[in-house]
């Protein structure tokens, strides 16, 4: 434990990249992006005047506005960090680089210390170890589009990382067949499940096939997707709405207290998968939808 | 909207119903998985939970250039809420030995927590999940903490003193659960949008 000492200012690195990613981290950390931010204002107009559905709403956008102002984390459990980084800029952005900026963000008070050694149950202050942050070098499909984007985080709640499941179909027990139909059961299944323990409302990140790891990459990937974007394929557009609308009529609203917003956004892609599996997973992402990208 | 105010007389906590709004204020202590595990393996309580409030919380901490003398000059950066289920095994042991009144946390608890609420007089108070800025904005300040050294600080027993810390009472001492309600909705939703 190795608190800030209180005469001491925030403290900055040598190295300007470092610190342009430390920085980078804390505005991923206290602002949430716009069209999560707009996803819950939309939601806010919908619920009654009155209902705790609105109440809770209302908190919630209360909080986005004050860690902004504040550059203060917008949720407690900072979360999971996993970085995207363009394959290019594979001997520049490397994890070390990456493993200092996390380091300097937490402390500077932007990350919580929330990194545990599962086996001797260790708290690793710096957040930096082994594994943590998680890193993959991909072409970035980031929410701007285009090239610019070098640098994609997502940084996800345990409380939702724990809401996140993955199916093999068929699945007898909830009438789901190797298809869409089969798909649309099993999500709508998740959702009810869940409740609201992860944070609702919640967006979705699915994929459909893989294998079991290729299908939360790809579930986490599409959490990376604009919330008001169109999935270029029209089955997938047409499935993600369908959800969405299906989802929001079960009733559970925000924090699960009952309300019309269960779900802000449903985000489907696929990937290949062999003849004798068929998984659908489901990556479950709270309100608290931190997630930015940046161009170095 | 009801006010509430450490200590928290069992008569205004069993008065509270399901759905209602509350502000929460005064003296309250964090404790989370450790804590909890602390305590069912026969370990030490740092204070007395009588007629006071236990909130599942693991916040960001930093010592705050303010705060100087309070809390050994702890500032709280985030508090929200963590996922409560997790100490279910705990809670209601956790309720009957300590008299505590005021469990606050999110998602809520199970049936024998429910019903250690009625018969202790406790209720399971709703934070809003991740709100963590508006509720380090009700956190006025720290007063102590405990097992900072031994938990870490995101599971540390942090003693807070909150000022209009806002509330929906999820689960109340009469036996309503509003999340047993909205499970049971959703799932016969669910069932008929399954059909066929």
């Amino acid at each position: 434990m190795r608190p800030i000492d209180a005469m001491e200012k925030k403290r900055k690195s040598s190295n300007a990249l470092v610190g342009r990613i430390a920085r980078f981290v804390q505005e991923t950390s206290s602002s949430l992006p716009s069209d999560a931010e707009q996803a819950l204002r939309k939601a806010l107009r919908r619920e009654a005047r009155g209902s705790s559905a609105r109440m809770v709403l209302e908190t919630i956008l209360r909080n986005v506005e004050l860690a902004r102002a504040a550059g203060t984390p917008v949720c407690q459990d900072t979360g999971t960090l996993t970085f995207f980084v363009s394959e290019r800029l594979r001997r520049r952005v490397t994890p070390a680089v990456i493993g200092e900026a996390v380091a300097l963000a937490t402390a500077n008070g932007w990350l919580r210390r929330n990194t545990i050694d599962s086996v001797a149950g260790r708290s690793i202050d710096s957040n930096v170890c082994p594994g943590a942050p998680v890193v993959h070098y991909v072409e970035v499909k980031s929410e701007e589009g285009g090239g610019g984007c070098d640098v994609s985080l997502l940084m996800k709640g345990g409380g939702s990382e724990n809401m996140s499941r993955q199916f093999s179909l068929p699945d007898a027990s909830i009438g789901a067949g190797r298809d869409l139909e089969g798909v649309r059961r099993a999500v709508l299944t998740a959702v009810q499940q869940a409740q609201g323990y992860g944070c609702a409302p919640g967006i979705l990140g699915v994929c459909i096939g893989g294998d079991r790891a290729g299908g939360y990459e790809e579930a986490k990937l599409q959490l990376l997707r604009n919330l008001a974007d169109t999935n270029p394929d029209q089955a997938l557009a047409k499935l993600e709405s369908r959800i969405l609308r299906e989802a929001n009529s079960l009733g559970i609203g925000p924090m699960g207290l009952g309300g019309k917003t269960t779900l802000l956004a449903v985000k489907i892609g696929s990937r290949p998968r062999v003849p004798a599996s068929f998984f659908v997973t489901v990556a479950y992402l709270c309100w608290a939808a931190r997630r930015r990208s940046i161009a170095l | 909207m009801t006010t509430l105010t450490y200590p928290f007389r069992e008569a205004d906590v069993r008065a509270l119903r399901a759905g209602e709004a509350v502000s929460v204020n005064g003296t309250v202590w964090t404790g989370r998985d450790r804590f909890h595990k602390h305590f069912a393996d026969g370990g030490r309580l740092p204070v007395d939970f009588r007629d006071g409030a236990l909130y599942h919380c693991g916040p960001v901490v930093v010592k705050g250039e303010l705060e100087m003398g309070n809390g050994g000059g702890w500032k709280v950066v985030a508090g929200g809420p963590t996922t409560s289920v997790r100490e279910n095994a705990y809670e209601p042991d956790f309720i009957a030995k300590t008299g505590v009144r005021l469990i606050i946390g999110k998602g809520g608890m199970d049936e024998r927590t429910l019903e250690a609420c009625g018969k202790c007089g406790a209720v399971y108070l709703q934070a809003v999940g991740g709100a963590a800025a508006v509720t380090a904005h009700a956190i006025e300040r720290v007063s102590n903490v405990y097992f900072l050294d031994e938990f870490g600080a995101a599971e540390a027993c942090w003693e807070f003193v909150v000022k209009d810390f806002r509330c929906v009472v999820a689960m109340d001492s009469h036996g309503v659960s509003l999340f047993s309600r909205v499970a049971e909705e959703s799932r016969r939703r669910l069932d008929s949008l399954l059909e066929a």
